[in-house]
């Protein structure tokens, strides 16, 4: 384990703490962590608090600098951090503050299946979804794209999904910007990306990605449950991946461009991996028009696995996944940079808010959203690792104010992948999930399971406690997992 | 020479130290160091062959550009490198040919997906009679 972060650290409320502007030279707005006594214990282990205070040094960053309260060390950026930047007061775009997965997200099916009704067909059920979702490092998928092809995907993300039969118009009202990003340009992406994007459409990656089926096992919010169409013994679906190789590529490609960008600007950063150049710049530009190709790729990628994992109901159970009930209840984006709206000192302002490991939670009434979530606020869907509960939320109004409309995106490690690697050898953790938790695992990889086990991870209820006590997302249900593809 | 490379902690992602008696040794080592991570190198033949040449601005961008343009050829080729003979090497440029085997299920272990290799703490400095530099990954 490194050293304890020792920087100053005070204490706002039970829910808040801030780096105070004066802790550091060069920092332009105080820091925010959202976090009770328990978890702060562990975000001082690693620097995640440093780095929540070299963000606040951003050119042209507003208010605070924000860190959820599942924020761990990151390259550069602190995963689980938030940060607004203005365009009109010379402010950056970091292609770090979003992340080499650009759009990793999280979608949560639901159905009008109950537990007691597949409690016998689970484990054909998984076997047939390991088989038909292409996972693992490096997988590639059956749907290849021709760069004509691609371009398209890239401009109409989820919506080339559904055109080609992957899916209803329904599921892109049920997601976030309606599965695309606008201004997507296809020609500011590389050869390199072009090229690894081509195969790994449909396809779920490794690491920390997953399909898990579940059951809803607590309500918290009855009625705005019955809006979002959940109810208790519920099986769901939720699928976690991103824009795969093409992302990553998008990513690599742009941190290295604004490496040698920099000093034009006259930027000067403590990191490296901060890179970033002003959104008014070409080199702004460039990365925005290549990363909304990259977040639409990754809404398109969930689309496909959905479409799959339908089919795979379908098969499974012999019926078709309408009469199933498999409807999106939402896709959610958590690494991702948007522009949006917000009141900063009295002044509506267009900001764009860099989103690396959190979570866009929208409250009732933003104009943004659908009219079936105008009345309960944004559906916030919170991933817990393999053997725990998973949590449907929704965003607030007051996530609106306090965290430029943001919360939490999952569990947050707590053990580096080699110490989780060591603390599992000799063990099957899949085997002990079932013996211990009767939960199912297909997995490509053993190594990736043993980086993955439970023990990695901080318990998410104890996130999903804070910004729900902060009000920043409201809790609305929990899931319990059944089954597990890995990759 | 002693210890080629070891892996560094960090919660969230991983990297490696590596370690050579010249920098050309250094970056060959950092290239076992990375697809260690990615794979078993023991059941990997050297059957296939890529010609690299990388030109930088200096040595640090020059070892994550080098590492960048192997994994390159993992992520698309899907070819694991095992063995790295590099040529002429400054500390702006280096030529080199790489050999590995493209990847197949029943042979070889897969460890874990490298999605890029970062600048963030990245070191190459020289040590006591040799080099030593630090690179992390995100993973």
């Amino acid at each position: 384990m490194s050293e304890f972060w020792q920087g100053t650290l005070e204490k706002v409320d039970d829910w808040r703490y801030r780096i105070p502007v004066t802790y550091k030279a060069g920092m332009k707005v105080p820091g925010i962590l959202y976090a009770d006594e328990t978890l702060l214990k562990d975000i001082v282990r690693d620097k995640a608090p440093e780095q929540v205070a070299n963000v606040a040094c951003l050119p042209g960053i507003v208010r605070h600098s924000l860190a959820m309260p599942d924020i761990h060390w990151g390259y550069g950026f602190c995963i689980g951090g938030v940060a607004a930047t203005d365009p009109e007061a010379g402010g950056v775009i970091s292609p770090g503050g979003v992340g080499y997965d650009i759009n990793c997200g999280v979608r949560l099916m639901r159905s009008e299946i109950t537990l007691a009704e597949i409690k016998r067909r689970i484990e054909p059920l998984m076997n047939r979804l390991f088989t038909g979702i292409p996972a693992g490092v490096g997988s590639k998928g059956d749907i290849r794209l021709s760069a004509r092809e691609e371009r398209r995907l890239f401009v109409e993300g989820a919506r080339w999904a559904v055109n080609k039969g992957f899916g209803s118009g329904e599921d892109l009202e049920c997601t976030e910007a309606g599965g695309a990003l606008d201004d997507a340009d296809p020609s500011q992406a590389s050869d390199r990306a072009y090229e690894r994007g081509a195969r790994q459409a449909g396809t779920l990656g490794s690491g920390n990605h997953f399909l898990e089926v579940q059951v809803v096992d607590e309500i918290y919010d009855e009625d705005i449950a019955r809006e979002f169409r959940i109810f208790k013994d519920q099986v769901t679906v939720m699928i976690h991946s991103g824009s795969r190789g093409f992302g990553y590529q998008v990513c690599d490609d742009y941190v290295k461009s604004m490496v040698r960008a920099m000093a034009k600007y006259n930027i000067q950063l403590s990191d490296k991996q901060l890179a970033c150049a002003p959104i008014k710049s070409p080199e702004g530009a460039a990365y925005l028009g290549a990363m909304r190709c990259a977040a639409n790729y990754a809404w398109a990628n969930r689309q496909c696995l959905m479409h799959r994992t339908r089919e795979a109901f379908e098969a499974v159970l012999g019926a078709s996944w309408q009469s199933l009930g498999l409807l999106l209840v939402y896709d959610v984006a958590h690494n991702i940079a948007k522009f949006e709206t917000y009141t900063v000192d009295g002044r509506r302002k267009k900001l764009c808010v860099h989103r690396k490991g959190a979570t866009r939670a929208f409250g009732p009434g933003n104009p943004e959203l659908p009219a079936r979530f105008q009345r309960t606020g944004q559906p916030v869907i919170i991933p817990g690792d393999m053997g725990s509960h998973s949590f449907l939320l929704a965003g607030t109004v007051k996530a609106e104010t306090e965290t430029f409309g943001s919360t939490c995106h999952g569990a947050g490690r707590v053990l580096s992948r080699s110490a989780s690697i060591r603390a599992c050898r000799g063990r099957h953790i899949d085997r002990e999930l079932l013996e211990t938790k009767g939960i199912i695992v297909r997995a490509t990889g053993r190594s990736t399971l043993a980086e993955e086990a439970p023990e990695a991870y901080k318990d998410v209820i104890n996130v999903v406690n804070v910004v729900h006590n902060a009000g920043i997302s409201k809790r609305i249900a929990r899931m319990r997992p059944l089954g597990v593809v890995k990759g | 020479m002693e210890k080629r490379y070891e892996a560094i902690e960090h919660t969230a992602d991983f990297g490696i130290r590596a370690y050579g008696d010249s920098l050309s040794d250094l970056f060959t080592n950092a290239a076992v160091g990375m697809f260690s991570s990615i794979a078993d190198l023991t059941t990997v033949d050297p059957i296939h062959k890529r010609d690299i040449s990388v030109t930088e601005t200096d040595r640090e961008a020059l070892l994550v550009e080098w590492l960048r343009e192997l994994l390159y050829l993992f992520s698309t080729d899907g070819i694991i490198l095992s063995r790295f003979d590099i040529g002429h090497m400054t500390e702006r440029s280096l030529k080199a040919r790489v050999y590995g085997e493209r990847y197949k299920q029943e042979k070889h272990t897969l460890h874990t997906e490298i999605k890029a290799v970062t600048y963030h703490g990245l070191e190459v400095i020289q040590a006591k009679g040799g080099w030593k530099a630090q690179i992390i990954f995100d993973a």
